[in-house]
């Protein structure tokens, strides 16, 4: 596992059979993925389809089943570990950093791989080395800043060009870039795109991780889709489409997979939620919106648009600036979480293992934690024989997958622990739910039978709310949509008086170049969007 | 083939290790606990006869009167474990303990010498700590201070106030109206021991049969997933903070009556550490969200055992002191261990 030969024939990466499993899960099966010297390779598949998986393995951070094979360069190598796959020239850039940001770029650049001074200051370090080496890497992807600035002064862009330098300057010769646009402006995005193309050009073999089409279409010359943790195919680049993409990833007709059986006649009624100029000050800029009965309402948007944000201001988990939240019609006091609760308003997080689940609580706990003060017998003795009935009840009801009710909710699937906290939601009977990426880690079964459960409570007369970044999701269950950019709502489709819930419109709400609106004007802004969609 | 036979084993051995972890995670140190009590009753009756055929007749650690001074030994530390176990389940700390101690038992022994007021000197002492820890709770939990920090503080704080109270003497009352239950039994079980067991079951019926108990769990597990869950994590925080401190004001009482005196100064010194050290070695996790009381009532043993068993046996005092430190950190590694094995993923 020494040298690869640079000029090699044939796929510089080749990944074949490879399998994972996780308990009882499996991640992986069987999966195959090579890419080419000179390529941008997309890999693509809704979340849980085991994209990550697939390249945490390559980056040897997970080690696959027995039977897998990955080659590099046309020789068989074994992943052992991360310093294996640095060793064999597989670099990744992670959407979390993995920069220190106490230290300079050229620090950065040469972690791990210090220069030593010679002769006296021998076992020292030898920075002024350091920073000219570094300074030739950044002159060659164009970057703007030096090599003896210290990282915590740098924008995100920038520190992600130390991350691309880090990996050039070790000669690295397979590229994973995970998700590297989602914290970048339009301008920046367009200068990653050309350093990624000269990179390509001059040899580079680039694993491309994304959800955005768009940039998929601009970018990758080959794309792989995955779906359930198998190997669904690769498109070359004549074949690349929209359509193609979408169809490989579903994998089956999208109108039978969401469910939109409930009637939202209430509309135009009178709202069971409104908030009125919701804000935080910082992320969230001035929202309001309404929500009726029987209706399930989503908020679409890129990350960071404030969509979470605005979720947790009317849940009062953070404190608004601005606003008020009223519930059929009269104004609450929303200032913490348990204010929310009494007012019927729930929220699911988007994050249920750090902040929605408690890993160490058996499954019938982490049902019934939100219920048991209203269950509890003369002023707060537990009532065992309510909880253990509710958690069996909230098992049969949601479909939950366990060996028992006692067990710990750490040990089980994505799909089962999300259940779990909806159905900790459900127990105290809301009026209004927002849920916060609700089928995010979920796999594809689990997935449906959520979309399901969603379409059933809007039935009840219960509002949801639903925000997610899948958009065939939101068109799919959705009866009206708001889509939220740089923390205001920007535009608003479906409902009896706005354009129809499609991709297209969406997609221009969310490129549409105009700053935010202030709310008062936000009629007008209804109105831009009608003309544009006739 | 190879690969996959290797395989095979590792699947074999994780089962096993799967079916050995929930034994280690109930059982907790009970089998130490024992193995120590073994070993103590061999040794000495060793050191007595030097005949290893007679040593186990002829010991001296397993007699009645013995296993009654290990309880009474353990008792103030039981009582003090109980309330940092509220502390630790909430993953903070509480290192005023001592401190608070000392100065109930000020409290009571001073209330107990005014004429008339005596009845008073009991629950003065109850109050007074559960004042103290009220303190350390409400700075934690409403102004969010790290818990270390407060209670580092306080500990050194309250310390000065336990001189204070006496003018940085000893007080005595040999007539201490509330001295039964630092000497007195009731059917031959010494009433320390009675208190230490009470405080643990009433414990154990908070924690794990009221709502507030299963609050404390929760915010232990992960305090912003308790808040998000409509749980008043800091009402949780003050309760246990509360807990601790009135617990130790029990302690304070306890030795009061043990002693007939209080001395601000001396009274309850590194107690603390003695109380986390139970905590820790009954298997609660110091992040908090894992652990029981029970766990906690081995602990406070095996230190009382360690303690005794080594003076017993004749170890020097230098000596004790750092096996009770190896054993601490032990009990550390097996924590980590034990976390591990979880299913933390």
């Amino acid at each position: 596992m020494s040298e690869i030969e640079l000029r090699s024939a044939g796929p510089i990466l080749e990944m074949r059979n490879i399998s994972k499993t996780f308990g009882k899960l499996r991640a992986l099966r069987n999966v195959q993925f090579s890419v080419a010297q000179g390529e941008i390779h997309a890999l693509m598949g809704e979340n849980g389809a085991g994209k990550s998986t697939l390249m945490k393995i390559l980056a040897g951070a997970i080690r696959p089943d027995a039977g897998s094979e990955i080659s590099i360069g046309g020789t068989l190598v074994a992943m052992t570990g991360p310093m294996a796959a640095k060793a064999l020239g597989v670099a990744v850039i992670y959407q979390e950093l993995s920069l220190s940001p106490n230290l300079s770029v050229a620090e950065n650049i040469y972690l791990g791989r210090e220069l030593r001074g010679k002769g006296l200051a021998a076992g020292w370090l030898d920075r002024a080395a350091m920073i000219e080496g570094s300074a030739d890497v950044l002159r060659r992807l164009g970057a703007s800043f030096t090599a003896d600035a210290k990282v915590c002064d740098l924008t995100l862009a920038e520190r992600q060009l130390v991350e691309i330098a880090r990996a050039v300057h070790s000669n690295s010769k397979i590229l994973i870039m995970d998700e590297p646009t989602t914290t970048l402006s339009e301008r920046e995005t367009e200068r990653l795109f050309t350093i990624i193309r000269a990179l390509r050009d001059e040899g580079l073999a680039i694993v491309y991780i994304s959800h955005r089409m768009e940039e998929i279409y601009e970018l990758s010359d080959r794309v792989t889709v995955l779906r359930d943790g198998t190997y669904v195919g690769t498109l070359e680049t004549h074949a690349i489409s929209p359509s193609a993409i979408v169809q490989m990833m579903v994998g089956r007709d999208i109108s039978t997979f969401y469910k939109k059986n409930h009637d939202a006649h209430n509309l135009r009624g009178k709202p069971i939620l409104s908030v009125k100029g919701m804000s935080d000050a910082r992320r969230v800029k001035g929202c309001s919106l309404e929500l009726h009965e029987n209706e399930v309402l989503g908020i679409a948007g890129l990350v960071g648009a404030g969509r979470t944000e605005l979720a947790r201001l009317i849940y009062g988990a953070d404190k608004a600036s601005a606003g008020s939240v009223a519930v059929d019609g009269v104004v609450k006091r929303i200032a913490t979480p348990l204010d929310a609760i009494r007012a019927g308003i729930l929220y699911l997080t988007e994050d249920r293992k750090e902040l929605g689940l408690f890993l160490d609580m058996s499954i019938c706990n982490n049902i019934n934690v939100g219920v048991a003060s209203r269950d509890a017998r003369m002023g707060g003795l537990l009532n065992f024989r309510r909880s253990r009935e509710r958690s069996a009840q909230a098992i049969k009801d949601l479909n939950i997958k366990v060996s028992s009710p006692k067990g710990l909710v750490g040990a089980l699937s994505g799909g089962n622990q999300q259940k779990v906290l909806l159905s900790r939601l459900l127990e105290l009977n809301p009026r209004v739910l927002i849920l916060d990426e609700p089928t995010r880690g979920v796999d594809i079964g689990a997935k449906s039978e959520i979309y399901r459960l969603i379409d059933n409570l809007a039935q009840r007369g219960i509002g949801v709310i639903v925000i997610s970044s899948e958009l065939p999701e939101l068109i799919g269950i959705c009866d009206r949509v708001l889509v939220m950019r740089e923390g205001c709502i920007a535009g608003e489709l479906g409902g009896p008086s706005n354009a129809a819930i499609n991709q297209n419109n969406i997609a221009a709400i969310l490129t549409a170049a105009s700053e935010c609106d202030v709310p008062e004007h936000r009629h007008t802004h209804y109105s831009n969007l009608e003309s544009r969609a006739s | 083939m190879n690969a996959s036979t290797g395989n095979a084993l590792q699947d074999a051995l994780k089962k096993h290790q799967l079916n050995f972890m929930p034994l280690i995670q109930t059982m907790g140190m009970l089998p130490v606990l024992l193995i120590l009590c073994i070993l103590f009753q061999l040794v000495t009756g060793y050191a007595e006869t030097a005949d290893f055929s007679h040593a186990w007749q002829s010991g001296r650690f397993l007699s009645w009167q013995n296993l009654s001074i290990i309880a009474q030994q353990a008792s103030i530390n039981t009582v003090l474990g109980a309330g940092m176990t509220f502390v630790i389940l909430t993953g903070g700390i509480d290192l005023s303990v001592g401190s608070i101690l000392a100065a109930s038992a000020m409290v009571a022994v001073s209330i107990s010498l005014v004429p008339g007021a005596s009845f008073l000197a009991f629950p003065a002492a109850l109050a007074g700590g559960l004042v103290l820890g009220l303190c350390n709770g409400g700075l934690i939990a409403f102004l969010r201070l790290p818990p270390f920090i407060v209670t580092l503080g306080s500990m050194t704080a309250v310390r000065g106030l336990a001189r204070l109270l006496g003018n940085d003497t000893t007080v005595f009352n040999p007539d201490l109206p509330f001295a039964f239950i630092g000497n007195g039994s009731i059917f031959n079980i010494p009433w320390l021991v009675v208190i230490a067991f009470a405080t643990v079951v009433i414990s154990w019926a908070v924690l794990r049969r009221t709502v507030l108990g299963l609050h404390i769990y929760a915010v232990g597990g992960s305090p912003d997933a308790a808040r998000l869950s409509g749980i008043r994590v800091p009402l949780v925080l003050l309760f246990v903070y509360g807990v601790s401190g009135l617990l130790s004001g029990l302690g304070g009482a306890m030795s009061a009556a043990r002693l007939y005196a209080a001395n601000g100064l001396q009274l309850g010194q590194s107690y603390e550490l003695d109380a986390i050290a139970a905590v820790i070695l009954g298997g609660t996790s110091f992040v908090g969200g894992v652990g029981s009381i029970w766990g906690t009532l081995i602990g406070a043993l095996i230190i009382s055992v360690l303690t005794n068993g080594l003076v017993l046996t004749g170890v020097s005092d230098i000596w004790q002191f750092i096996i009770k430190g190896f054993v601490i950190i032990g009990a550390v590694a097996l924590d980590r261990y034990r976390l591990r094995g979880s299913a933390r993923t």
